[in-house]
């Protein structure tokens, strides 16, 4: 039948030579390649992570877990008006409103602030719409922080009290794997 | 010939045994590490400096996992089995001469667990009988899979120990015993030709029958890539599928003890057992020139034969690692017809070859 494509190739199944029956000089082809990477592996540094040693860098725009910013003067720069639920493609984000008080200046830039805000780990996807859409500058995806796996679902779900930026960065989380002045940036230069 | 006293040659065997044992031990952590290397990893490198107790830590782990019988298995042939499997391998070991004498003033003591002048079918003997462990061990399994594993076991031994014995008569055809002292002895030579040394062994007079007998060998010790009996893409584990524990512990163990035994046996018969280049000349210029005694430069010879030997047995036992982790597995048809279609031929032609040589007196 003639092909429609006429791109098929006749393969021809020809009888194998006898050093190929012979099996011989193939096997003494492959261990010679064997025994190459027998050496290399020996002489030469692994291309092996010796993961708790060693971690893999993040990239530099790696977006993690985010976080809830606050100003220069410690205020959270949040005023809950919602761009960030309405960009999220997952519907991750929730938040409740509230009106700051006299005397919670300190606290809080706006007038206007979140009373609770939680994000989903589950559904998000880390897209970063969240934080293109910010017009306040509060929501960060940092480059450094990773989710960690958890036994219950609701343990996903973050609320003020995982996002919002500690008031002194000492104190932020060590957890997840920290990416190191240096190693950031041997990578920029890397990439670029 | 005057036997050494019965006490030396009781602890000759225990060191040949506990040196078995101890190769096999390492054998489990050189696979890792030379697959590793061969695959461009690490291997095991934490128990230990260079991971070097990583043995240990797995005989750890063997000795304290759940011990699992299977339903409506044979409990008795189910111990039995890998037992027997050990038993065999260990045993096989005791006719290797290692090394020539050690002569220690009016004592002697030849390297060599029992001086028998049958060593040879001796060693054949304990390798068919080797199949039966895993026989009973996949029988007793009461699993379809084990039972395949054993059945090809069986079948691939029996097929393959064909042609080797074949191939190993051409070599008794010029060494005229099957004594496996006597055929090292008669891989020396005292001529004063340079490369005579290595030329005087047997696998110079018998390339062919050696490349038979390696292959037979690889079979015989269910190695890649003649390792249809455990075969895991067709058969999880084969005979060892039900296999826990240090049950599954013996069998491995007993795999890497043939490994070495063959590898043993391949340096004797082919690569001169523990005769090495100019061993003649040096033995003469430690006793001319360093002025030190006969006896003691007989000693120093043979300490210098058993590194020699065993370098032979390190280099087979990594070529046995090496083509397993270079060469993909056998289909079982391609197996059984290699084994009777060419390989048996072959070792044929060798013999009709090799007789042919010696009637001409080409070789002797």
């Amino acid at each position: 039948m003639e092909s429609l494509s006429k791109r098929a190739k006749v393969l021809e199944k020809k009888p194998m030579t006898l050093a190929e029956r012979a099996y011989l000089p193939a096997i003494f082809q492959g261990l010679s390649i064997t025994m190459q990477h027998f050496f290399r592996a020996a002489t030469k540094k692994q291309v092996t992570i010796r993961y708790p040693e060693e971690t893999r860098p993040f990239s530099p725009v790696f977006r993690g877990l985010h976080v809830l910013k606050r100003d220069e003067k410690g205020r959270e720069r949040c005023t809950a008006c919602g761009l960030c639920a309405v960009a999220c493609p997952a519907e991750a984000i929730t938040m409740v409103a509230g009106e700051r008080k006299k005397g919670e200046e300190s606290l809080y830039r706006e007038e206007k602030y979140a009373v609770s805000y939680e994000i989903n780990m589950l559904r998000c996807i880390f897209c970063g719409l969240c934080e293109e859409a910010c017009p306040k500058a509060a929501v960060y995806l940092q480059a450094d922080k990773m989710a960690p796996p958890r036994f219950e679902r609701d343990e996903f779900i973050y609320g003020k009290d995982r996002l919002v930026e500690p008031v002194t960065p000492d104190n932020r989380s060590k957890r997840g794997i920290q990416l190191t002045a240096e190693q950031a940036d041997k990578l920029r230069t890397q990439s670029a | 010939m005057d036997f050494p006293p019965l006490a030396w040659q009781g602890v000759v065997v225990l060191v040949v045994f506990g040196v078995s044992l101890l190769i096999a031990t390492y054998s489990t952590y050189a696979e890792r590490v030379i697959a590793a290397f061969l695959q461009d990893r690490v291997g095991p490198d934490r128990a230990g400096p260079f991971g070097l107790l990583q043995p240990l830590a797995d005989a750890v782990k063997l000795f304290t996992k759940e011990e699992f019988f299977p339903a409506g298995a044979n409990r008795a042939l189910f111990v039995f089995g890998p037992c027997l499997a050990m038993i065999t391998a260990l045993m096989s070991s005791a006719v290797i001469p290692f090394g020539n004498v050690l002569q220690f003033g009016e004592t002697a003591i030849h390297l060599q667990g029992i001086e028998i002048n049958v060593g040879m079918l001796y060693v054949f003997g304990m390798v068919s009988l080797g199949v039966y462990g895993i026989m009973i061990g996949g029988w007793a399994s009461n699993n379809k899979f084990s039972l395949l594993g054993a059945i090809r076991a069986a079948s691939q031994n029996i097929s393959y120990e064909i042609a080797m014995g074949l191939a190993l008569i051409a070599v008794l055809m010029m060494s005229g015993s099957l004594s496996l002292r006597e055929i090292t002895f008669q891989q020396a030579s005292d001529a004063p030709f340079v490369w005579q040394d290595i030329f005087n062994w047997n696998v110079m007079k018998q390339p062919l029958g050696f490349i038979i007998f390696i292959v037979c060998a690889f079979a015989e010790t269910n190695r890649t890539p003649f390792d249809l009996p455990e075969c895991e893409t067709e058969l999880i584990g084969g005979y060892h599928t039900e296999y826990s524990s240090m049950k599954m512990g013996l069998y491995l163990f007993a795999e890497y003890i043939n490994v070495f035994v063959a590898s043993a046996v391949m340096s004797v018969l082919y690569f001169g057992g523990f005769n090495f280049p100019f061993q003649a000349e040096l033995r003469n210029w430690l006793v001319s020139a360093q002025g030190l005694e006969l006896v003691t430069a007989s000693n120093i010879i043979t300490i210098l034969g058993l590194v020699g030997l065993f370098a032979k047995i390190f280099s087979f036992i990594f070529f046995f690692m090496w083509v397993r982790w270079t060469l993909p597995r056998f289909r079982y048809d391609q197996l059984m017809r290699l084994g009777w279609t060419i390989l048996i031929p072959l070792a044929i032609f060798n013999i009709l070859l090799t007789g042919g040589l010696i009637t001409f007196g080409i070789i002797k």
